[in-house]
């Protein structure tokens, strides 16, 4: 009763997403505003019911009902709780089910949260999204339907692949999901202003608090990818540039030159075509994303059963929607009002080489993801573009950038000073090269490592010198507090940035061994040493284990114990290798098992890996910064709106 | 500036880190792709030895040996043709005799595959697609397991 009763409530927001599509944008063209607000009750109802049945599919999941398909092929009565809750979606069903979700609460946010909005830009801007809706919807009832029963429920189910069984399901897909799926709101937005033709700085201040935290998740998202498949893979490796990967970054790229064009829009009303065209490529590339990942063109752990119908379908949303779009761009965007100007040599300058650059690395992404699956289709040759492409072709993007960062803080809005900005970052200049320096000394080749390591401590100090010189001019503790909160969120942001490539440099430095251990005799690992103590078995909820206990020594002494394993899940009859991590300072120790052999001798890949966790941590830094900024009280939604009641613009 | 000339400016500046971009994109696809063949298809293409490759396949039954010092070797096939692999390393836990795999790496001169990564399917309806395109190719696909 209760799946049927989710199911229901899917059908039924599917119809109100069309109503939210249809009703407020016929509203706005008949400028009938009691239409228009139809919006706001519809987009909040959409959201509660599809919550709805969201929470009807977890409760089937959690009750193990084995009636339904979804929970047979993807749960099992013995998997832990909270397995059980994020298996939901662990599997394609689900995960687009927690897709349409986000997107809802999206549409529900915006309605709630747009009371200063003028009334047309808010009806559009949620038909928009009730249209996206709309389509996602359709997609889950007619292709991927996760209530679908079975006449003969079994007994048992087929569990979860093991690879997912990790708290990491817990936390990556929804963060993902927030960043991915919240880029639908800017892209709405850029879609209304589109329509209703009207673009100023009062619109770049409703959208900014949206890009902001559809950017702060993907950051925090990406990360939290990232440092599971490093944990969980047992290779030590953070990042694969496997497709699905690069379809997380490529909005992640995009979205982050939306954040700072949107800024130049904001202050100065320049780049407006130039920010709305961003506003929708971001999203466009969110749907591309869901694409290579949901349709099965691609083989991987994130790309569950493949299906053809469902590829096909989403890519007719996709063709839909980023061409319809972009058609919406071409026919409109002439008519938009163009922006001030500005000097080359300034705040806004900086900014625009700074979406050059990353424009052109997202591009470069773009192209090395999809010209695999591109050849294939015309020629049926089947390559792989693996990190030495991107490596090739993005390092060179991505060090200049790092050095134009701090000098881009520094220069002023219209008209900046070349000269001065650099005179300004002498210090971060220097602590550059004495950074530089210091890490070629301690560790030494790879040149690569060294240089970025300098550059990266040059970001940390540069991030910080225009707020420490502008402390410095009196009161230290009053100028502090008096800066705005969007100063901060940009030094701190930049400095996570910093602090991931510090910690990226420092891969190069890593120790890697692939050793037989016998217990007893140890190994050395970097500075430390690791010795086996007992190899055993225990038994887990849904697996048996075979686990090493190892002891972390240095000089002699134990100063940690870690405990490698490797599971085999009965239900799939699977086996997983679980690593043993300790983390020792900024770095890790890492082990992962091989196969045991009669001998008693062990394999085992060891990893020491120095400063690894800045590359975390600074994207944690880095959604800080965005979230300081988002927190900017000046910037809050409303206030441009008050404020621009208080002072009437004059007429463009 | 005028408008005029700042908007040449950009586009000039666009330009530049355009062509560096095409050029950068040009010179690493040239060097750094890797084809992927079915060991069928490997035996027709006279690839030389060297060149980087992907090569996918089931591992073939029987055919596995474990040496000293974790040095394995195995057959790979799509049941047409064979292909003799060398390996040095961890295997992954999902590697099994009969089962898809996916190695990387390269011909040394005897003709005998050296790989240097080893990938196996992720679970048990998970098939390297561009295996099973291959065996289907060869008509020895049994259809997907459901």
């Amino acid at each position: 009763m209760i799946v049927e009763t989710g199911h229901f409530a899917l059908v039924l927001a599917l119809a109100l997403a069309l109503a939210q599509a249809i009703l407020p944008f016929a509203g706005a063209r008949l400028r009938d505003v009691a239409l228009m607000r139809v919006a706001q009750p519809v987009a909040v109802a959409q959201f509660l019911l599809v919550a709805l049945a969201y929470g009807a599919l977890t409760h089937a999941h959690v009750v193990s009902d084995f009636s339904l398909v979804n929970v047979i092929e993807n749960s099992h009565s013995l998997k832990p709780m909270i397995y059980k809750i994020s298996g939901v979606w662990g599997n394609h069903e689900g995960s687009m089910l927690l897709w349409v979700l986000v997107l809802s609460a999206c549409g529900a946010a915006i309605a709630l949260l747009s009371r200063a909005m003028p009334d047309l830009l808010r009806a559009d801007t949620l038909a928009v999204q009730g249209l996206i809706g709309a389509a996602f919807l359709a997609f889950i009832l007619l292709t991927s339907n996760p209530f679908a029963r079975v006449a003969d429920p079994p007994w048992q189910g087929r569990d979860l692949n093991p690879i997912l069984q990790d708290p990491g399901l817990a936390i990556h897909p929804p963060l993902l999901y927030l960043g991915y799926v919240g880029f639908s709101t800017v892209f709405s937005f850029a879609a209304a202003a589109l329509i209703g033709g009207r673009i100023d700085a009062a619109w770049a201040r409703f959208v900014r608090p949206w890009t902001l935290a559809a950017w702060i998740f993907l950051t925090l998202g990406i990360a939290m990818g990232s440092y599971w498949a490093y944990y969980t893979l047992g290779w030590g490796g953070f990042w694969f540039w496997d497709p699905v990967e690069n379809a997380s970054l490529m909005p992640w790229l995009a979205g982050t030159a939306l954040l700072h064009c949107a800024a130049v829009m904001e202050k100065r009303e320049a780049l407006k075509v130039w920010t709305i065209f961003l506003s929708i490529l971001a999203f466009s590339l969110s749907l591309l994303g869901t694409f290579l990942v949901r349709s099965g063109v691609l083989t991987s752990v994130h790309a569950f059963a493949s299906d053809p119908e469902r590829g096909v379908f989403i890519l007719a949303i996709l063709v839909v929607f980023i061409g319809g779009a972009l058609a919406l761009f071409a026919l409109r965007a002439g008519a938009l009002p163009t922006g001030s100007l500005f000097a080359p040599i300034s705040r806004e300058g900086a900014l625009v080489v700074n979406n050059l650059l990353l424009t052109t690395a997202c591009a470069t992404v773009v192209i090395g993801t999809l010209y695999p699956l591109a050849l294939e289709a015309l020629t049926g040759d089947k390559i792989s573009v693996g990190a030495p492409f991107f490596n090739t072709v993005l390092i060179p993007i991505a060090l200049p950038l790092v050095l134009l960062m701090p000098i881009g803080q520094m220069l002023a809005w219209k008209r900046g000073e070349l000269i001065g900005a650099l005179q300004r970052l002498r210090t971060a200049f220097a602590a550059g090269v004495v950074a530089l320096a210091a890490f070629g000394a301690l560790y030494g080749a790879p040149v690569l490592s060294i240089v970025s390591a300098g550059l990266a401590i040059y970001l940390v100090v540069g991030a910080f010198s225009d707020i420490a010189q502008r402390a410095a001019l009196g009161n230290v503790l009053a100028r502090l507090r008096g800066l705005p909160l969007s100063a901060w969120g940009t030094s701190v942001a930049h400095a996570g940035m910093g602090l991931s490539l510090l910690g990226l440099a420092a891969a190069g430095w890593g120790v890697e061994q692939i050793v037989a251990m016998k217990p007893g005799v140890a190994q050395d690992v970097g500075p430390y040493q690791i010795a086996i103590e007992d190899v055993a078995s225990r038994a887990g909820p849904n697996y048996a284990e075979t686990y090493a206990v190892m002891a972390v020594r240095e000089g002699g002494e134990t100063i940690a114990r870690i405990e490698p394993a490797k599971r085999f899940y009965q239900a799939r009859r699977m086996a997983r290798t679980e690593a043993g991590i300790v983390t020792l300072g900024l770095g890790q120790v890492y082990a992962a098992l091989g196969e045991q052999h009669a001998d008693g001798t062990l394999d085992a890949r060891l990893y020491y890996k120095p400063l690894v966790l800045l590359i975390w941590l600074g994207a944690m830094v880095m959604a800080l910064g965005g979230g300081l900024s988002l927190a900017d009280r000046r910037l809050r939604i409303g206030v441009a709106a008050r404020a621009r009641a208080a002072q009437p613009q004059p007429a463009e | 500036m005028t408008r005029k000339g700042k908007r040449l400016a950009l586009i000039s500046a666009a330009l530049a880190v355009l062509a560096m971009a095409v050029g950068l994109v040009l010179f690493a696809l040239r060097d750094n792709i890797v084809f992927f063949y079915s060991p069928a298809e490997l035996a027709q293409k006279h690839v030389a030895p060297g060149t980087r490759l992907r090569i996918g396949g089931l591992v073939k039954e029987g055919t596995v040996v474990r040496g000293e010092d974790r040095n394995v070797s195995f057959t790979v096939t799509d049941r047409t043709a064979d292909l003799d692999v060398t390996y040095k390393g961890l295997l992954p836990d999902l590697f099994r005799e009969g089962q898809g795999v996916v190695v990387d790496g390269a011909l040394a001169a005897n003709g005998a595959f050296r790989a240097d990564s080893v990938l196996a399917k992720h679970d048990e309806r998970y098939m390297p697609r561009d295996v099973a395109d291959a065996l289907k190719k060869q008509g020895v696909w049994q259809g997907e397991k459901q």
